[in-house]
């Protein structure tokens, strides 16, 4: 496999903003990096000198618990200081820039600023402002490399390479950086991609990228390899981009042939939310308007206009 | 002031079909026919005061350019651009006029906001501004702004400019009451709906980088609508800053038919396509959106077979502060008074040969008069000395730094281009020159 045991490769980026700069190379040298410091988890004494003297700040301007768990064990695991930043105790609610935030980073002389921002492209704003190296850890719906990679690693792990595999990733698409993160890397890694979900929120534009766009799952998944599932981002819908969540999983319960168990593929599952939303594409039964679930978006949409 | 002669220039006067090289004469400020004209107004007063000749060889004399669609952000907006630094930028540019469009605070929806921009324009602006007046009340497009006194107070046009009144009835009404009046209406084309919060083109740069799209229907939808509705009111309604290639087919429909409809074009939308926001530029945000290739090309076929019929730059400062911050934060906009005339020559008359000078300078001048009816944009006897000196073939590189405007916010900054503006003179008075 291409990179796998080839430790040649040298890291010569500043910042880690996304998945669609890098190299294959890059990417598989990462990989391969991982596989030691895997270990450490394992150990009795969690801890190597790798980051020590280093400080690090997790600079959270969006929710998020497991992406800024993840980031403050492994930076304590490798012995780096580290400051947690969440967008309550920042001061850009106080009405202080990005910018200004950053600066402020800056003269404290933080080493690694990982960033969670709503907007795309916030991490690459501050990387071209700051000599700190800033880690990308989401930034609104343009990409998400760690987790990316974390699912990348994952596939490597378990089907033992990635070139050639059928990979399918289903759900919201339209607005998941992960998914897109996920598309860059398993290209560039010689994987087929096919995206799946309802219309609306896998527009063919996809295509151009390199990928298959297919809204029938059940001809999909009897091929793939892997299958990624991904939870609808309601926090960034500004509408409604589908007919409705309960009716849909009410008409995938009473389907009895569509079961995600019926296919071989093996499932990268994050949460049980995004098992569940998941399972609504194995049908594509479109539900009635009038279910309670979409009460409250609708209130909030109708509120939304009256203040306009 | 004395007396001009521009000698041995290459004068073009669309309004006149007049393209020759020859001598320009201007005397108090207006283009007199010969030079007898000046040595008799001469001798009629003291006879001493010198006559101040110009050489013009290889360059081009125009009538003073127009530039019909621009931000000067005052009052109420003075830290990214005044009446006097948007005026000196211009000059820089070429212009000799130009028309500020309503979105300040206070909103001249009133005559009196009017008066005080004509007011200050007098005062210290080095080129003619004349406001255009908003349609609607604090551009809120739900009540009609007092069109009439609107007129009165010397308003050019109406526009809802960086707005755009989703009412179909409201704008119908707009246009009848502004048909009485006599006054032309400028439409910014957003249907809101369908735009929702986009903030770049719909399409392979905007899936790729997640960023919100704003889809070409968003701006078609509404062009649509206006030349339904210049045709139920029989009355011009202008299309501001075409950027699709849907609008410029139904542009070119309607205009075949006689609809009094017609659209201009910035500078950016053909010298950019939404593959410029890649890096998250906020010099590249601008509304409507930087657009696809195919787009592109449609406008440029547009502008070539007259369906586009003026350019303009849609100047739209914003200060430092304003845009270095996250791409969908970044307020819409790109300065253009300053290089827009280069970019049109270079890319309209250079590289696409898509049109000639004379056309280009007639898109500039006569186009915005006859829209405005403006007593400006040619240099026929008698009419203002505001003139334009071109040099087509000059090679010169942005500097954003060297700009007369107060903002900086252009994407242009150390592009190579080929022909610009030299000097401007405004009623016989040289304004600016390089």
């Amino acid at each position: 496999m291409a990179g796998k045991g080839t430790m040649t490769t040298r890291w010569t980026r500043k910042d880690l903003l996304g998945l669609r700069e890098l190299s294959a190379d890059e990417i598989n040298f990462i990989l391969d990096t991982t596989d030691a410091f895997k270990q450490v988890g394992t150990r009795e004494i969690k801890k190597v000198p790798s980051l020590r003297g280093k400080t690090l700040v997790n600079f959270f301007i969006e929710p998020s618990t497991r992406t800024r768990t993840s980031f403050e064990l492994a930076a304590l695991r490798l012995s780096a200081d580290v400051i947690n930043i969440s967008v309550t105790t920042s001061s850009l609610t106080k009405g202080e820039t990005l910018k200004d935030t950053a600066r402020n980073l800056q003269a404290l002389h933080a080493d690694i600023l990982v960033l969670r921002h709503s907007s795309a492209g916030a991490p690459q704003f501050l990387a071209n402002r700051l000599q700190a190296s800033v880690i990308n850890a989401g930034d609104g719906a343009h990409e998400h490399p760690t987790q990316a990679l974390l699912d990348l690693y994952t596939i490597r792990e378990r089907r033992g390479k990635i070139a050639g595999l059928r990979v399918a990733i289903v759900g919201d698409i339209l607005f998941s950086r992960v998914a897109r993160s996920n598309i860059f890397g398993l290209l560039k890694l010689g994987a087929h991609v096919t995206l799946i979900g309802p219309s609306t929120l896998v527009p063919k534009e996809f295509e151009k990228l390199g990928v298959e766009v297919s809204y029938k799952i059940e001809d999909v998944l009897p091929k793939a390899d892997v299958v990624n599932l991904l939870r609808i981002q309601h926090e960034r819908q500004r509408r409604e981009y589908f007919p409705g969540i309960l009716a849909r999983s009410t008409a995938a319960s009473r389907s009895t042939a569509r079961s995600p168990t019926d296919c071989t593929a093996s499932f990268s599952i994050k949460s049980p939310t995004v098992w569940q939303c998941a399972w609504l594409f194995f049908t594509s039964v479109e539900g009635s308007r009038d279910e309670p679930h979409n009460h409250s978006k609708r209130s909030n949409y109708r509120s939304r206009k009256q203040a306009r | 002031m004395s007396p001009t002669i521009i000698r041995n220039g290459r004068i073009i006067d669309p309004a006149n079909k007049r393209d020759e090289i020859a001598d320009l004469y201007i005397s108090n400020g207006k283009i007199v026919g010969s030079k007898s004209e000046i040595r008799a107004k001469l001798s009629r007063r003291d006879g001493k005061s010198e006559i101040e000749e110009i050489d013009a060889k290889d360059l081009i004399v125009a009538p003073g350019l127009i530039d019909m669609h621009v931000h000067l952000r005052e009052p109420g907006f003075s830290h990214k651009e005044t009446i006097e630094s948007g005026a000196r930028a211009a000059a820089a540019g070429g212009f000799t006029t130009i028309v500020c469009m309503p979105n300040t605070s206070p909103v001249p929806d009133n005559a009196g906001t009017i008066a005080w921009i004509k007011d200050r324009a007098s005062a210290i602006a080095c080129v003619n501004v004349l406001p255009s007046g908003s349609i609607s009340k604090n551009l809120a497009g739900e009540e009609l702004a007092p069109i009439g006194s609107l007129a009165q107070a010397g308003v050019v046009a109406i526009t809802d400019d960086g707005h755009c009144i989703q009412n179909h009835e409201v704008m119908r009404r707009a246009v009848e009451y502004a048909r009485m009046v006599g006054l032309p209406v400028l439409d910014h084309c957003q249907d809101y709906n369908l735009v929702g919060n986009g903030v770049v083109h719909e399409g392979y740069w905007s899936t790729l980088l997640g960023l919100p799209g704003w889809p070409a229907a968003g701006e078609e939808a509404i062009v649509m609508r206006n030349i339904l509705l210049s045709e139920l009111c029989d009355h011009p309604i202008h299309c501001q800053h075409i950027s699709t290639a849907g609008s410029v087919r139904l542009l070119r429909e309607a205009r075949a038919r006689g609809v009094k409809i017609s659209g201009e074009v910035c500078p950016h939308h053909i010298a950019l396509t939404d593959e410029a926001i890649q890096n998250f530029d906020t010099n590249c945000k601008v509304n409507p959106p930087l657009r696809s290739r195919t787009d592109v090309n449609a406008v440029l076929e547009g502008i070539a077979d007259g369906t586009l019929s003026i350019l303009c730059s849609d100047h739209a400062p914003h200060a430092d502060f304003e845009k270095e911050v996250e791409f969908d934060v970044a307020p819409f906009g790109i300065i253009g008074l300053e290089t827009e005339l280069g970019l049109f020559i270079d890319l309209l008359v250079h590289k696409h040969a898509k049109i000639d000078i004379a056309r280009l300078i007639e898109m500039y001048t006569v186009e915005p008069a006859r829209l405005l009816k403006l007593d400006a944009g040619t240099l026929s006897r008698g009419s203002p000395a505001d003139v334009t000196l071109i040099n087509p073939d000059l090679k010169w590189t942005v500097d954003v730094d060297r700009f007369r405007s107060a903002s900086r916010n252009s994407p242009f900054d150390g592009w190579k281009l080929k022909g610009r503006a030299v000097r401007t003179m405004v009623g016989g008075k040289t304004m600016w020159k390089l």
